[in-house]
This record gives C-alpha cells, structure tokens and sequence, in this order.
C-alpha cells in the first residue's frame, strides 16, 4: 500500500511540475499579446538601459555633479538640451538620467530587503502558525496602519537624510505588505493534501516550503514586487522632495523637482521633465503590473 | 436588529481600537532616537539646562508612567507643548485641522463623484474602449506623484492661463467668513457670503484635482470591477428578464450591491489622503495640518508628531465607522445577520 | 389550444470561445400555441436555458446565425432593442430557477415589485422622470395595492409584511411565490418557467407546481416549463420537447410520449427514474459533446446503446411518425418533419428497427417504463 501511494505522490509532483511549465508559456503568450504589457516593458527596459549607460548616453555628464555653468544657466529645451538647464546651467536631461540610476537602485534595494523580511517572516508565521503566528501578524497589522510614507519619513527625520536611510526606512515600512501575502497564501495550502503527503514522506520543513510552497506564492509576490516598484519609487520621490533623500548634487528626481518648483513661474522646465520621468518608471511598471496579473490571474491589493 | 442599535454597537468597537492606536503612538514616538531637548535648546546648552528641561517635560519618567500622564492630558485637552512653535500642540492642530478636513472632504467628494460613472460605464462596457479607456486613464493617475501634477496643474493653469489661484485658500485681501465650522466653504454659505464662497472654492479646485486624482483612479477601476462581478449574478438576469430599464438595473439594481466593497476602500482612502495631503498641502500653501506634521517631522517635535497622528488615527477610525454606518444602511443583510 | 404563440425555427444560437466556435443550440424547432402549456425537457448543459435566454433576448454575447422566433406572427430577431425590450416582462415573462439568488439581495421586495410595475419594458429611464416620479409618490398606493393583491394570489398568507421585507427574511418557497408573483404581474401571454422549485424541497415544489398551474389556468397564458425531470414535465405539461445537445431529439404530446417513446435518449430518460416496480434506475453512460468539437451527425451517438456506423456520419434529421409525434433518430422512418429538410432528408437511412420493438417481452418492459413511475 506505502509503495503505491508513494508512486502516486511522486507522479502528482511530476504532472504538477508540467502543468507549471505549460503554464508558464501560456502566460508569456498571452502576456506578449496584451499591449499595456508589452509597452510597458519596453519602457521600463528603457529606463533600465539609460540607467546603466547614462555616462555614456549623457550629453553633458559632469552635470550629473555640482557643475557650474553660468552662461547656460535656465535655458528652455533646445536641441543641445532637450529638456533644458537648470538655475546653474546645468542639463536637465542629463541629470534625469543619472536620477534614473538612483531610482531604480532605491526600487531593487528597498524591494528586495522588504521582500526577504517580508516573505521570510510570512512563511515563518503561516508555517509555525499558533503564537508565533499571531505575534508576528499582529506586528504586521501594526505597521500597516501606518501610512508607508509617513513612517518612512519618521524613520529618516530621526537616523538623517541620506539615500541610503531612505532606502532603509522605505524597506522598514514595507514588508508587512509581504507578510500578510505569504502567509495568507501558506495557510491556504497548509491544508492541501499536497504538503500533508511530502511531510508523511519525511521532508523537513526546508523541503517543503521551497519546493511546495513557494512556487504556489510566486505569483502575487512577482506581480506585487512589480507593481512595488512603481510605487517606492513614488514613495522615494515624495522623501527628496522635502529633502530627505540623497542630499544635493546628487541628482534624484524629487529633490530636482523641489528645486524647480521655486521656478515654477519662469522657469517651468525644471520642474515638469523630472516628474515626467517618475511618471514614466512608474506607469512603465504599472503596464508590465497590470498585464502580470491579467496573466497570472492574481487578486492582489 | 435595528439599525440604531448596530450604530451604537459600531461606536463601542471603535472605542478600543483607538485606544490601542495611542498606545502605539505613544510608544513610537519616546523611541524615536535623536534628543529633541537638546534640539529645543540648541548645542549650547549646557547639561543642567539640559536635564532641567527633561524634567520639566517629564522625560525622565518611566514609559508606562509617562503614558498615562499623557494619557490624561491628552483627554483633558493638554495635548503638550510644540517644541517648534513654542503653542500648545492642540491649538496648534485645532487650528489648522478644518483647512485639511475641507480639502481632503471635498477631495474625496469629488474622486468618488466622477469614479462612479466612470467606474459603472467601464464595468458594464468590459473590454470595449470605454473600458481600455477608463483603464489607461487609472494608470496614469496612478502613476504620477501627486506633488508633481499639483506643480504642473499650477503652471498650467495659474502661471500660463492665469484661471486659478496660486496658493492659501483664500485671495489676499479676501476676508474669511464668520467662523461657524471653520470650512470656509460651509461658513460663507451660511453668511451668504458667495463671492467669498466662489473664491474659496477657486483655491481648493486644483489642489483637490492634485490630491485626488489617484483616489478617482482606484476608485473608478475598483467600481468597474465589483460591476462586472455583479454582472453575472443571478438577479441582474431576473431584471432584465422583467423588462427593468437598463440605466435604472445598472444604477439601482447593481451599484448598491457593488459599491458595498468600494465602500472600504473609501473609507481607507480617507485615512490615507488624511496622511498623505502634506505633499499638496506644501505645494499649495495650504495652511493646514498636514503640512505642520511634516515640519514637525523633520524638526523631530515629538508632542507636534504625536498630537498629529492621533488626529489621523481618530480620522481613520471614524471613516472606518462612518463606512460600517453606510454599509448598514445600503445592504440590510449587514444588520439584519448581526443576530 | 388555439392560435399558435410562439414559433421557434431552425434556432442555431454560437458562443465565441477561447477555444473556438461553440455551437451550442443547433437547429432547434418548437411550437407553443395559445393556452398550451409545453415542457422543455433535458439534462443540465444540454441548451434549455440557452434556449429560453434567446427567445427572451437575454443573450448578448451569443450570435444566432440562423433561425427566427416567431411571437405573435412577428420575428423577435428582427425587431430593435427596444422593441425587444418593451416585450419583455409584459408579453413575455420568466419565473427565475433560483429563488435564493434571484432577488435583489438590498431592496424589499414590495420596491422589486413596484419598479416592475412602473418602469416595466422601457430600455431607459431619463433622470428628470425618475425624479419626478420620487416627488410624485401619489401613485405609489396604487401600485403597493396590486403588487399585494399578486402576492396574495401566489398563496402568500402575509402579502403586507412580504410586501416590506427583504429577500433574505423569506423562506426558499416564499421567495419562490415572489418570484412568480413578479413574473405574472403584467398578466403576460407567455411564461417561462425554469425549473420552479428544483432549489427547493419536495414538498414545497409540489406546492408551487400546483400554484403555477392555477394561475395559469386562470389566465389562460402558454407556459414553457423547464425541466430536467420528466416526471415533472408529465405532471404539469401537455407537450413534451426533449432536448439533448443543444437539439430537439423527441417532441410529442405528452400523453404519447409516455405511451410510446421512441428515441434512445428519451427512453434512457424514463428508465432513471426511480419506479417501485424497477427500482432505482440506471442514469445514462457518457456525456454531453463538446459544442465547440461537436459530432457532425447524431449527437447522441456516442451514448446511444443502439448506435451504427451510419449514426456518425449521416445527420438524423427529425421526422414525423405520427400526428404530432417527432424523433430525430435513424431508427424511425418517416417524412421529414420540417419543410426545409424535404429534399436532404428524403431518402431515411435504414439501420433497422428498434430493438425494443421486437418482442413481445420488451413490449411489456416498454410498457413498465410508459407508465412513468411515480416522481419521488
């Protein structure tokens, strides 16, 4: 009898890994058919490309830093500078995409601290269940009442503004998000027969949480980071703009935006192309977002 | 049960909920690091002023003791002292929360307003371009930093068509209405001020735009989504079958069995445009609570900080409860189960 | 009976899939004249609802290739949305299957009925109207009275304090009553009834299937009853359309079906049911085709214990072998029963006899099942 369900399971596990597979091409299919999606990654590949290659792609890279340049300063976009000079002639176009560089850093750091606290602490949770369980979701609960951009900026107002604090304090207000995902998730198929038969087996915990559990999670936590994304670099953006990012000259997008907005009357280029780039990041990652979940057919908040 | 006894029994839910909130701000901020006594004092100040000001403020207390002496402060209206401005935080926040509560009101006013159409059209046009419409337009008001569109709505509209005021809420030189309510918008029609009313509402249009664009996005998609679920339901059929005009199954019929889950999330969009109105409320001047937080924030004014988050706390709670009352009232099963 | 109400012809009724056509009702032929009452019999998936949906005009989504349906001498298909509309619930009305999801779950069921009296057949409601009419309210005595009076009709002991409930203080067979009130209260000339009373118990349908049929005698209106179960279809019906695969395989008067049924489908029908006699029957191997991969002839076939070669691949098309007694299947000759299969159908196929009338033993086994067991 043991030897017969033991070559069931292990076909079930064998079927379930093709279903995935035929799966997966299914979704990239009908992925690449959505439009939104696929604008959408070509946005952000974009975005992606300026950021490694800005020294090279720059027109006038020197003033990405504290560059002077008087007799250029406060042109309007012209063809030698397509989004025009700041107050002290330096070129928009080349320090947004140098910002690019440093939103798409604070997006893969803050998500990826977040996500590993997050998920880590979710699967602990669902899989101890009990008080551990409670302890940590009622630590969560906590920290989701709180508006993600008001605590961010508590955290960098006490430790100092830095990109780096803000990076830290983003991630800080941002895992529980992940831990309520995964350990709803992992209550959910804590019951499936599915871990009740690898656990008979004798598979430790290890086991069974990366190779039955995870995959299962996969899907709303790829289409959530991706939607995050977006999202922290919003989050990042507002922070610089009341001068609590990464300090000048350091060319972020937020604090150019702070800086242009004293010009607003006369010179409204300073202001308006650094946002635009924000706004195309974050719609660039809300299309890809949006297909995702389309796709994977994923209820996420 | 009937439908006073769920809003009482609502009421008593909140009470402990706020309590708990207190208590967590109260924590949060005594462990703020950094030491706001010497920031008051500045770098000068030598030890003995130093841990005579700790006293006075009764920082060398135990936590727990703290709290409570906080505590009871806070409910007899001592809500401390702001180490900035130097005013007791309650009137410092009672005087700025109505200009925050008449923008994030008529913010959220006007967002859920114009989503419901939007959101029911979309719904009831699935993947026609109404929908594809309605869609490309959430993203996008998603996707914009709500501080940007309010700079780029002001050199817009203000420097380059010279339509809207630029900051404050009112005109200089325009004189605020007697104060009734402190919403000017109320206080002038009560007057029958209306020239001071049209001026006032001039200076909330963009930054409510600003605020609330966002909200209108996720509100409209969350409207269209619930319509398409009610779509296939059973009754949407029979009211068909029956003959019912289309607009009055889809307004009617549909909406008030759709709309209870966006209910929630307006609730919750409440609390957070409480919490998140600093970033327009800076751009526009606004002279409201919002923007104290933020300077109290960076200024690590711990009293002005806490007196700030209860009122968003409170704010989020009584939104939480006002959206259990209109749910009772929209869907009677609500009540009715609570046996 | 008299004049002919309804005339479905040649109904094809597609639904665009992910996975391609699906040709779900294909060449369905019925007639319901004034006063009948017929009954639309088939398993679940087989195309009643589809059916009934397309004759109502409740079915966007799908796209009728071919076929009218005649009401009144008039082609539903032709007329406007509009027109459509205007017949809906007052020429045509539909009892709803599910008494627990049909209602509106947040408006007493007095304002159900009372919208359904005011606004009843109109496509839109201008605001200013719906405004008008909210400041009105002089008229809205009138219409509690005659929605009270309806709920009284259907056998509510408590229409006023119906009147002012909602749906989900009322038991399954009161809503079930509502939901016939509803349908009845424009008095129309045609009524659906799908499956009234399978959600609920026994008992209670028993009740309503006494109910409906009063009001209808009453009013004198054509019913179409929708039904998975014969045994009900030959309590409350006159004619008796089976259906299988989106296809009317059998249609006959009841009293013949019982007498003499012919197809396989049929008779694998009357052999579920349970009998004291034979005891629990045995339900019928298989299922339904795929309709987007559907048999190109009989859509039986692969289910029918009497099955030829020639059934897969020559369409039986229905043919009279009696009065009003019509069968789509290659083991009965006959002429064609529709004019428009004269000239294909000509020449029957000839698979031989059916088997159960061979003998004289099978005679009386026929004979056992005619008598239709009791319904339990």
């Amino acid at each position: 009898m043991a030897t017969e369900n033991t070559e069931r399971i292990f076909d079930s596990n064998d079927t379930a890994r093709q279903e995935r597979i035929k799966q997966l091409k299914r979704g990239v299919q009908s992925f690449t058919q959505n439009k939104l999606s696929v604008i959408g990654l070509l946005m952000i590949l974009t975005l992606v490309f300026a950021a490694i290659f800005a020294p090279y792609i720059a027109p006038y890279p020197e003033d990405a830093g504290p560059g002077v340049n008087y007799d250029q300063a406060s042109q309007p976009p012209s063809l030698e500078h397509p989004m025009g000079t700041d107050t002290t002639g330096r070129d928009i176009f080349s320090r947004v995409l140098f910002g690019a560089r440093l939103s798409l850093l604070m997006g893969i750091v803050v998500l990826s601290i977040a996500i590993s606290i997050g998920v880590t602490l979710g699967l602990v949770a669902g899989y101890l269940g009990g008080k551990t369980n409670t302890v940590i979701m009622r630590t969560t609960d906590v920290f989701l009442a709180i508006p993600p951009t008001l605590l961010a900026m508590t955290v960098v107002a006490a430790t100092g503004a830095s990109l780096i604090n803000v990076m830290i304090a983003i991630a800080f207000s941002w895992w529980s998000w992940y831990t309520r995902l995964v350990q709803g998730e992992v209550l959910s198929i804590k019951e499936d027969e599915f871990i009740e038969s690898s656990r008979a087996l004798g598979s430790g915990w290890f086991r069974t949480t990366f190779k039955e559990i995870l995959p299962n999670v996969l899907s709303p936590i790829t289409v959530k980071a991706t939607l995050d994304m977006g999202f922290v670099i919003l989050v990042g953006a507002g922070l610089s703009f009341l001068g609590l990012g990464a300090q000048p000259p350091t060319p972020t997008w937020g604090a150019m935006i702070a800086q242009g907005r004293n010009y607003v009357t006369s010179f409204w280029w300073i202001a308006v192309f650094p946002g635009l780039a924000i706004s195309f990041a974050v719609l660039g990652f809300n299309f890809i977002g949006d297909g995702l979940r389309d796709v994977l057919d994923v209820e996420v908040n | 049960m009937s439908y006073v006894d769920y809003i009482v029994r609502r009421g008593f839910q909140s009470i402990p909920v706020v309590f708990g909130l207190s208590v967590l701000i109260f924590v949060i901020s005594r462990v703020i690091p950094g030491d706001p006594v010497r920031l008051a004092l500045g770098p000068q100040a030598s030890q003995q002023q130093v841990e005579k000001l700790r006293a006075e403020m009764g920082l060398d207390q135990p936590l727990p003791l703290q709290y409570v002496d906080w505590l009871a402060g806070v409910l007899q209206g001592d809500w401390g002292m702001s180490l900035r401005t130097n005013n007791n935080v309650l009137s410092d926040i009672v005087a700025r929360l109505p200009a925050t509560f008449e923008l994030v009101v008529v913010t959220l006013f006007f967002a859920v307003l114009l989503a419901i159409p939007f959101g029911v059209v979309a719904g009831t046009n699935k993947d026609r371009w109404q929908d594809h419409l309605s869609r490309i337009t959430a993203l996008f008001g998603v996707s914009m930093p709500r501080f940007w569109v309010a700079i780029v709505l002001q050199i817009i509209f203000v420097v380059s068509l010279g339509l809207l005021p630029l900051s404050g809420r009112l005109s200089d030189g325009v004189v605020p209405p007697p104060a009734v309510t402190h919403l000017f918008l109320v206080d002038s029609l009560i007057a029958g001020q209306f020239g001071t009313f049209v001026d006032a509402a001039k200076h909330l249009v963009l930054p409510a735009f600003a605020l609330g664009l966002a909200t209108l996005a996720q509100v409209m998609r969350l409207i269209r989504s619930d319509m398409i679920d009610e779509q296939r339901k059973d009754y949407v059929l029979a009211a068909r079958a029956y003959g019912l005009p289309n607009n009055l199954i889809e307004y009617k019929y549909m909406l008030r069995n759709a709309f209870t889950s966006s209910l929630t999330v307006i609730g919750l969009a409440f609390g957070f445009l409480l919490g998140n109105a600093f970033l327009v409320e800076i751009v526009f001047a606004w002279p409201g609570m919002a923007r104290y937080g933020v300077q109290a924030i960076l200024y690590q004014d711990f009293n002005s900080i806490v007196g700030i988050t209860i009122v968003v706390g409170v704010g989020f709670v009584s939104a939480n409860f006002v959206v259990d009352l209109l749910y009772g009232y929209i869907d009677p099963r609500v009540r009715l189960e609570e046996n | 009976m008299g004049d002919t109400l309804l005339e479905v012809r040649n109904l094809h009724v597609h639904f665009d899939t992910y996975d391609g056509v699906a040709e779900v009702i294909n060449g369905v032929d019925f007639t319901i004249d004034e006063g009948e009452t017929a009954a639309l019999v088939g398993e679940t998936g087989c195309g009643k609802s589809v059916t009934v949906k397309a004759i109502m005009g409740l079915l966007p989504a799908a796209r009728i290739p071919e076929g009218e349906i005649v009401y009144k001498g008039q082609n539903m298909l032709n007329l406007s949305d509009a027109e459509r509309h205007a017949r809906r619930g007052r020429e045509m009305s539909m009892i709803m299957q599910d008494p627990m999801t049909s209602l509106n779950p947040v408006l007493t069921v007095g304002e159900q009925m009372t919208d359904v009296l005011k606004w009843q057949g109109r496509r839109r409601l201008s605001v200013t109207e719906w405004v008008r009419d909210k400041l009105a309210r002089t008229s809205d005595a009138e219409y509690r009275e005659r929605a009270i009076e309806m709920l009284a009709d259907v056998d509510i002991s408590a229409p006023e304090r119906v009147f002012d409930s909602y749906p989900v203080e009322l038991s399954g067979g009161m809503r079930q009553r509502v939901l016939i009130a509803i349908a009845v209260l424009s008095e129309p000339d045609f009524l659906i009834a799908d499956e009234p009373g399978t959600a609920l118990d026994v008992t209670t349908e028993a009740k309503i299937l006494d109910l409906l049929d009063e009001l209808v005698e009453e009013r004198d209106t054509s019913v179409l009853y929708i039904t998975h179960d014969l045994g009900i279809a030959r309590e409350v019906s006159d004619f008796i359309n089976v259906m299988y695969a989106g296809e009317i395989v059998e249609q006959a008067p009841t009293s013949d079906l019982f007498a003499d049924p012919q197809h396989p489908y049929t008779r694998g029908l009357l052999e579920s049911i349970p009998t004291l006699s034979t005891g629990i029957g045995d339900g019928i191997e298989g299922h339904l085709p795929d309709y987007t991969d559907p048999p190109s002839a009989c859509r039986f076939a692969d289910r029918c214990p009497y099955a030829e070669p020639e059934c897969r691949e020559v369409y039986p098309y229905p043919r009279q072998t009696d009065d009003e007694h019509a069968i789509a299947c290659h083991l009965f000759d006959g002429p064609p029963a529709h004019e428009r299969h004269v000239d294909i159908a000509a020449e029957p196929v000839n698979i031989g006899r059916p088997p159960w009338k061979e003998s004289s033993e099978t005679n009386s086994e026929s004979d056992a099942v005619a008598d239709g067991g009791s319904i339990q």
